[in-house]
């Protein structure tokens, strides 16, 4: 294992997720290839790489909405298996927030947000509401709260769904793609609520292709082909001296 | 080069629409005659319409008899409705004896209160009130069948309207909730569960009800000990929710296959097990869309209980059919058949209509 696969800041002994020989299949298709990372407490890291390349399922592993065939996965002390309950209590520590926003259109916004810490978090209604607002509020559309998902332009669902995330309190945030769905007017809105979270000491794994975002605020940019990591350096290193000649080409289409 | 760039002078302020598009007007332009091919159909049907209401008027109304005990009473030329005052008992209640029929009224009226909070949620106090909800069925079959300090009254005594109505709501209570669990089934990722809920379905929709009927009424008894022997309306009420939780369950699955794989993965990542995750997102969702096959379902299941007219068992259809037989009444065909139509369709309809204010009623924020 090579320096770029330890953390670059956070605190280094104590690491929150730890993956040791990862791999998985898609039927006969070989997704992820045998991938090493650990990530530190408070730790932003920025994956990025072509279409196809795992990036995706990398993160969906981590919070087990892919599994993995082989390899450990742990994630803040606790491993990933087939057990139902460790899999309940990684998944309301660890936020997700998808391509597509994903919020639930039959409920209002605030309902959207209410709805986790209610059922997994048990927290009465009142407390839940008051959660949600504030987190409404930090994401700038607590005017918003009682309109539904179809009543807002993309960039305020996402900004919504970021919310509702923070609702259940992680200690970790996934992004995949936040803001590949987005017109680019929106674009800005979201990731100024991305970096506002990211110095507030988050732990963020990010997979985009915002490299102006990257610059900004990750400690770590991962680049993935083939199911397996390529390259990790800090973002000034990797962007001005990439190693391999895939980032090198990667970075020439994309910058 | 400057004729390709051009700017606004001055930006449009709203206007109303013309005049001609909106009132009565309008409204008849839009609907009736917004073509030459629109308007010659409009016309068409106005004609069939003026041809068929005063032929059926004149039958049913104008040219009708009324009283009278037997069929040679009805000496004009329309139709012959002496019977309904004789048999009307008959028609709505079977053989359920007439000093108890007072039962049957009240659980049908109970019925009222205990469908409101359910059909309509934003009903004040409706939380209370799903409580009489939830009991109603057992209220219902206390009051139908007795017992407790309460006359009994055997189940072969229930007939007429109130048996297709009680075999039809219990059918419809159940076979949703069933038909849920069947999709979910279907759906599971433990192949066992998968295997049988989708082998239950494609027997039950593979087979007439009519053949079901005729081995629940038949084949079951002889199969099972004696000990075991279900009473014929309530084999018959477990069969037509089987046979009809089926159907529901391919709707509802068409439902869940239409959300898009993201609600049920959001839901998952905000760690909503499951069932939460079913019944807080997914079903909700799902069940919205499939209002219309279910009560599609529904209203065919309600239909289907005139088939336990094959068991021997005398709903309403099976009184009017026997009732067309005996001589004072012979060759009443249309006029019993047209009669109990009626009943049929004026419950469709309403199931027809409350689906269509359920649709427009969740059809929130999109």
């Amino acid at each position: 294992m090579s320096d770029a696969d330890q953390p670059r800041t956070g605190d280094g002994n104590a690491p929150i997720i730890e993956i040791r020989g990862l791999n998985k299949w898609y039927g006969g298709f070989h997704a992820l290839r045998d991938i090493n990372l650990t990530v530190g407490r408070g730790e932003r890291i920025v994956i990025c790489g072509p279409s196809g390349s795992g990036k995706s399922t990398l993160i969906r592993c981590i919070n087990r909405l892919e599994h993995h065939e082989q390899g450990t996965l742990m994630v803040d002390g606790t491993m990933l298996t087939n057990d139902v309950k460790n899999i309940e209590a990684i998944r309301s520590e660890v936020g997700m927030v998808f391509q597509q926003f994903n919020l639930f259109p039959h409920l209002t916004v605030l309902e959207n947000c209410t709805l986790a810490p209610i059922w997994v978090r048990r927290m009465p209604k009142a407390d839940a509401e008051r959660l949600a607002l504030e987190y409404l509020q930090r994401v700038h559309i607590p005017e918003q709260a009682h309109k539904y998902p179809g009543q807002l332009s993309g960039g305020q669902q996402q900004r919504v769904a970021i919310a509702r995330s923070l609702c259940m309190r992680p200690t970790i945030m996934l992004f995949d793609e936040p803001t590949s769905a987005l017109d680019p007017e929106m674009i800005k809105e979201v990731l100024e609520v991305m970096v506002d979270l990211a110095r507030s000491g988050m732990t963020m794994l990010v997979i985009t292709h915002e490299m102006g975002f990257a610059k900004e605020v990750a400690d770590r940019v991962i680049f993935m082909d083939e199911g397996q990591i390529v390259e990790a350096a800090a973002p000034a290193e990797f962007f001005t001296n990439p190693r391999s000649e895939r980032t090198k080409l990667f970075l020439s289409q994309i910058l | 080069m400057s004729t390709f760039h051009r700017t606004t002078a001055e930006m449009v302020t709203p206007r109303p629409p013309p005049p001609l598009s909106r009132g009565v007007i309008g409204w008849l332009r839009a609907n009736l005659f917004s073509s030459w091919f629109n308007a010659a159909m409009t016309l068409l049907a106005v004609y069939l319409l003026w041809l068929l209401v005063p032929g059926i008027l004149r039958w049913g109304l104008l040219d009708a008899d009324f009283a009278g005990t037997t069929r040679f009473d009805c000496q004009s030329a329309g139709a012959c409705w002496a019977w309904v005052d004789q048999r009307i008992y008959q028609f709505l209640y079977g053989f359920y004896p007439p000093e108890q029929a007072w039962r049957v009224n009240l659980a049908l009226t109970l019925l009222i209160p205990a469908l409101l909070p359910v059909l309509f949620d934003r009903m004040p106090g409706a939380r209370w009130a799903r409580w009489f909800s939830l009991a109603y069925p057992f209220v219902a079959a206390f009051l139908l069948v007795g017992g407790y300090g309460l006359a009994e009254v055997p189940t072969d005594r229930f007939g007429g309207f109130m048996l297709n109505v009680a075999v039809g709501l219990a059918g419809i209570l159940l076979s949703l909730p069933f038909g849920i669990l069947l999709a979910l089934g279907r759906r599971s990722q433990l192949p066992l569960v998968r295997l049988l809920s989708t082998a239950f379905i494609e027997t039950f929709r593979g087979i007439p009800l009519v053949t079901f009927m005729f081995a629940a009424a038949l084949l079951l008894p002889i199969f099972l000990p004696p000990r075991f022997n279900l009473d014929l309306i309530m084999r018959v009420i477990i069969l037509v929710t089987m046979y009809a939780s089926a159907y529901i369950a391919e709707v509802v699955r068409g439902g869940l296959q239409s959300l898009p794989r993201g609600q049920y993965e959001a839901a998952q990542a905000l760690g909503l097990g499951y069932w939460r995750a079913m019944r807080l997102v997914i079903l909700p969702q799902a069940l919205k869309v499939s209002i219309p096959g279910i009560v599609n379902t529904f209203i065919a299941l309600f239909k289907d209980t005139t088939l336990v007219i094959v068991i021997g068992l005398f709903d309403i259809l099976n009184i009017g059919t026997s009732m067309i037989a005996n001589p004072n009444w012979l060759g009443l065909g249309t006029e019993v058949y047209a009669f109990i139509s009626i009943f049929f369709f004026v419950i469709c309809f309403a199931m027809s209509r409350y689906s269509l204010h359920l649709e427009r009623r969740l059809d929130v924020g999109r």
